[in-house]
């Protein structure tokens, strides 16, 4: 494709087809470690972006690494220079662009100039419409080189942040913190390209105190190499490797556990340019403290690991911990101790802290915190945390006589009274006012302490839970009932004052809260109508502070809230299809143990052959319904003697007969039994559309048959509406 | 807890406070820095200082360090506690603008204290820093060593509700925490600020008197009666400011003598007596977002009056005063 080029203003031109490396990398004061990982997959996605848009991306592999310090890509297989294009332009016609002599007019003229190409190399082309003036204009492939100076301040200035910044003023440039170096290297040669006031080139810095500031690279193996002589592990999983390697060897040359920590290793990897785990230790006397207190404050104040004696230690179960730690420095060595004995002494006045919080809060009983509660406030409409507790007591209450009437006899009454009484108590400790993350944690640590009943203390302590979907719920059925009372107070409280959550904001995380009841209703299969809970807390609401009425359509707003979260947890986290919930859900979901049972029935009968016709007949038998607008109240009931046809008796028949054995089906909650009997209509459904004529000329037995198609739809969808199903009628 | 310097450790290390101060004086000193001293009045940092609050908005460059008291009355603890003061000391050291090396001029500052940076474990780890009753807000880090917190970075953003251009550094360190470290001392009282005096023997009664002024003592209805007159006084001060065109206030010589500094004392004021309301307990959660949105208010008119003062600029961003 390629012709005769302009001499290329570089020595040698590259030539087509050949493949080089580009090596980028951005340069910046300490980035946000927990911002690391996504950054890197942005810098990616957004090379490559690029790269597609400038059709450079054939063949291309990038590689993205990022550390607290840098942004790197390795990007190999980039085309040097991508082919020229040559294409045939046409002009004027002949008669415009020559005069009666055959000199060239100032058409001609200017179209070369347009062109750029001299006015000798145009030519007359014969085309249908006749002779027209042309020129071979060749389109001269970029070269990676000119490209990529383009391209990569674009890249940097694309890079999404939470939260960017500028360092030198209102028109500099903005990232996520002052970008202070850069570097291109293309083909072994720098690449000058320039972003925000600085100019790329080959040099990169090494660690701020294990390397040299200025270190010239000529490609990214080369660059990797050097990095890491001047301290600087470039790749992230060689960083993490490193740290759980060392983790590893201290485990076993001692024989303590290191207590697993996925999300601390995560960030600790994107904290350092050179991570080393060192040891250290602290005062015995520590450990009278509970193991979720010192892990609290050595993992997320001093970003620790700590040591367990044998493993696995279970949350709750003190006494697990051994008296040592591993940090994990920015250095290669602790050559003379100073680290480790700084690390420790830090660690001994947060132990301290945390040592003087527990005795000075033991001073007073968790129950007579209680007046304090009501100088917090919860929310300004809604009252203070003391009004809270007052509300979650009487849901809890009722929740616990509602299920020890039904036989759980572990429901006290008086045990979820209590431990609802005592649940926000430890707001007011000094101990959560410092570990705010630890709230019911402490109350629980607390509430054993003192003595109170061990489910109490437990539901004190787990009633936050759940915090995600993969976090457990509370460990006992009093737990369950406090955790339960204080979402639904919070969720039918903040919807009476109108803080409903919308698509960015959700200051009191009642998305979390709605999650967290449906998924402790379904793990525990609790029997809980959301209706009644729901009023309850609206009674709540009522009989104590704010005494605010909620109306009936701020119940119904919540519970189509539960309902979407309920369908949410059942479609992402069980895995039913979108039109099985959808049926489900039409035929009412108050109950969700008893919504799930009839989604597993659904789903287990609808591979069955019958069932997806059937769900089609039901689909037409609902638009038919629907197109025929009979007012409701004049389909009362079905009259035999006005069939015509063989085909509307039989399924008269059949409805009957099924709807009295699926109803002593659903009964004793065998609802797959009961499907399987409604997809045994299936031939007598079809029959009847084959020879019957719902829409008959006479109204009696055009009523008729509607009316016994709508005592079908009645009957049969009362476990799943079937016309939700996919497919079409 | 003892206050004797007899405690201390038998071979005395690292500087006296009093010299960790002065090196840090001469560090920045050779860095360009007007060598200021702390404010007198009342604040709860070094940044609301004016060599600070006010400097960083327009466009002149400017230096400063400066130590500075800064009382925090919630977190006065009698002089019980090792770590925690109702009063303690920022070394503040203001660079607009941010000079492109800053981070290395501040490691090496670490080095002027004696600090051997190969053998300790620095980090800068994110910590932004936002002040709603100043309107201000900026990005940077705090800075651990060995998993202590010594030094709050950041490069300031917006003061007063104003977008700052250029932007300026700011340095803030915690002179008790480093100074113990560097003495290797486990409470900040037994710290020796000279060579026979301890810091409990210059400063514990103070922390345990305004301790227990602030938590038990202090009148609220005085305090709240002497916040609405700060308010009063600052608000009209910078009322009369705005409307000084129709008072015949504009001559050059009006405009300079004008007190808008005067009007940023009472709403530094209103700030430390809402503080001391807050120590003693007597501010609801609700009142607490009102009344910091009323100091807000004055320190935003003031940093926009301060502005339009001295460079006659009206400010795009942010309050108008």
């Amino acid at each position: 494709m390629t012709t005769a080029k302009k001499p290329a203003p570089k020595a040698t031109p590259p030539k087509a087809g050949r493949r080089v490396e580009l090596l980028f990398e951005i340069g910046a004061e300490e980035i946000p470690s927990a911002m690391l990982p996504k950054a890197i997959e942005d810098l990616k996605a957004i090379l490559e972006r690029h790269l597609t848009a400038e059709n450079f991306h054939q063949g291309v592999a990038i590689e993205t690494f990022g550390g607290p310090r840098r942004l790197t890509a390795c990007v190999r297989g980039l085309l040097a220079k991508q082919a020229d294009v040559e294409s045939e332009v046409t002009g004027p016609p002949k008669s415009v662009a020559y005069d009666p002599s055959g000199a060239p007019t100032r058409a001609a003229v200017s179209f070369a100039e347009r062109q750029g190409v001299p006015l000798h190399s145009v030519y007359l082309v014969h085309t249908p419409k006749g002779e027209y003036l042309a020129a071979k204009v060749v389109k001269r492939g970029r070269t990676a080189h000119e490209l990529l100076l383009d391209i990569l301040p674009r890249v940097i200035h694309d890079l999404p942040w939470p939260k960017t910044m500028t360092w030198t003023g209102l028109k500099g440039a903005r990232f996520i913190r002052p970008i202070r170096w850069l570097v291109g290297v293309l083909d072994g040669k720098p690449l000058k390209f320039a972003f925000g006031g600085l100019a790329a080139g080959d040099s990169t810095v090494g660690h701020r105190f294990l390397g040299k500031p200025k270190i010239q690279v000529k490609s990214f193996a080369d660059y990797e190499k050097k990095l890491r002589a001047n301290g600087v592990i470039v790749r992230q999983n060689d960083r993490r490797e490193k740290i759980e390697r060392e983790l590893a060897s201290y485990a076993k040359r001692t024989g303590f556990h290191v207590h697993p920590d996925p999300d601390l290793l995560q960030l600790i990897t994107y904290l350092n340019e050179f991570p080393h785990v060192i040891e250290g230790g602290f005062d015995p006397s520590f450990l009278e403290l509970p193991d979720e207190i010192l892990i609290t404050v050595m993992r997320g104040h001093q970003k620790y690991f700590a040591v367990e004696k044998r493993g696995a230690s279970r949350l709750g179960a003190s006494g697990e911990l051994a008296p040592h730690f591993l940090a994990v420095i920015n250095l290669n060595k602790d050559s003379k101790g100073h680290i480790r004995a700084g690390h420790e002494r830090v660690l001994r006045a947060r132990f301290a802290d945390a040592r003087f919080f527990w005795e000075s809060d033991q001073k007073t009983r968790l129950g007579d915190i209680l007046p304090k509660l009501e100088k917090i406030t919860y929310e300004s409409r809604l009252g203070s945390y003391h009004a809270k507790v007052e509300r979650m007591r009487a849901i809890a209450r009722w929740l616990a006589e509602q299920w020890y009437n039904l036989g759980m006899v572990e429901a006290h009454v008086a045990d979820a009274d209590r431990a609802a009484e005592l649940a926000k108590c430890d707001l007011a400790t000094e101990m959560v006012r410092e570990f705010t993350e630890l709230q019911g944690v402490v109350g629980g640590l607390y509430a054993r302490a003192q003595g109170e009943p061990e489910a109490v203390a437990d539901a004190v302590y787990d009633h936050y839970r759940p915090v995600g979907l993969d976090d457990p719920i509370p460990r006992n059925i009093i737990g369950c009932a406090v955790a339960l009372a204080d979402k639904f107070d919070s969720v039918v409280g903040c919807f009476s004052v109108g803080v409903v959550p919308t698509g960015s904001s959700d200051p009191y995380a009642l998305r979390r809260a709605a999650l967290g009841i449906v998924k402790i209703i379904l793990d525990q299969k609790l029997p809980v109508s959301l209706s009644l809970a729901v009023s309850a807390a609206s009674r709540a609401l009522l009989a104590h502070p704010p005494k605010k009425q909620v109306s009936p359509q701020q119940e119904q707003q919540v519970l189509e809230f539960l309902q979407e979260r309920a369908k949410f947890v059942f479609k992402e986290k069980s895995g039913y299809a979108y039109d099985e919930v959808a049926a489900v859900f039409r035929t009412g979901a108050d109950d969700l143990v008893d919504v799930e049972k009839r989604l597993k029935a659904l789903k287990a009968i609808r591979k069955s052959r019958n069932f997806e016709p059937l769900a089609i007949s039901f689909k037409r038998i609902r638009k038919i319904l629907e197109k025929a607008s009979v007012p409701a109240g004049e389909l009362q009931s079905v009259n035999p003697a006005l069939f015509e046809k063989e085909a509307e008796k039989n399924l008269h028949v059949a409805v009957r007969k099924a709807a009295a054995s699926v109803g002593v089906d659903k009964r004793a909650g065998k609802y797959q039994e009961a499907l399987e009997e409604i997809a045994g209509l299936r031939k007598v459904v079809d029959s009847f559309f084959e020879e019957v004529m719902v829409m008959a000329e006479d109204e009696a037995v055009r009523k008729n048959r509607l009316a016994l198609l709508s005592e079908l739809l009645r009957e049969f969808t009362t476990i799943a509406d079937f016309s939700e199903l996919g497919g079409e009628a | 807890m003892s206050t004797s310097i007899k405690s201390a450790p038998a071979k005395p290390k690292g500087l006296l406070f009093q010299d960790l101060i002065l090196k840090l004086m001469h560090f920045w000193g050779s860095q360009g820095c007007v060598l200021h001293q702390p404010y007198d009045t009342e604040v709860g940092a070094g940044t609301m200082h004016p060599e600070t609050f006010l400097r960083v908005l327009g466009p002149a460059p400017y230096r400063v360090a400066y130590v500075q008291p800064s009382r925090r009355p919630a977190d006065g603890r009698y002089g019980e506690n090792p770590n925690r003061l109702y009063k303690h000391f920022q070394y503040q050291v203001i660079l607009k603008p941010s000079p492109a090396d800053i981070q290395d001029i501040y490691l090496r500052s670490l080095g002027s204290i004696g600090i051997d940076l190969r053998e300790h474990d620095i980090r800068f780890e994110e910590d932004n820093w936002e002040s709603p009753t100043l309107g201000a807000w900026g990005i940077g880090w705090q800075v651990l060593l060995d998993g202590l917190e010594i030094t709050q970075f950041t490069y300031f953003q917006q003061s007063g509700g104003i977008d700052l251009d250029p932007i300026s550094v700011e340095i803030t360190y915690g002179l008790e925490r480093i100074c113990a470290f560097l003495q290797d001392v486990e409470s900040v009282y037994q710290i020796r600020w000279t060579a026979d005096k301890s810091y409990a023997d210059i400063r514990l009664a103070e922390e345990q008197q305004l301790s227990e002024y602030s938590f038990d003592r202090s009148d609220a209805k005085a305090l709240r009666s002497e916040f609405e007159l700060h308010e009063k006084e600052a608000r009209e001060l910078l009322d009369g400011w705005k409307n000084r065109g129709e008072t015949g206030g504009g001559s050059t010589k009006a405009i300079q003598r004008y007190p808008i500094l005067a009007a940023y004392d009472h709403c530094l004021k209103c700030s430390h007596l809402f503080n001391l309301m807050d120590a003693r307990g007597v501010i609801s959660v609700t009142e607490r977002a009102a009344l910091m949105q009323r100091v807000r208010t004055l320190s935003c008119r003031a940093a926009a009056a301060y502005l339009e003062q001295s460079t006659g600029a009206i400010p795009k961003a942010g309050v108008r005063a």
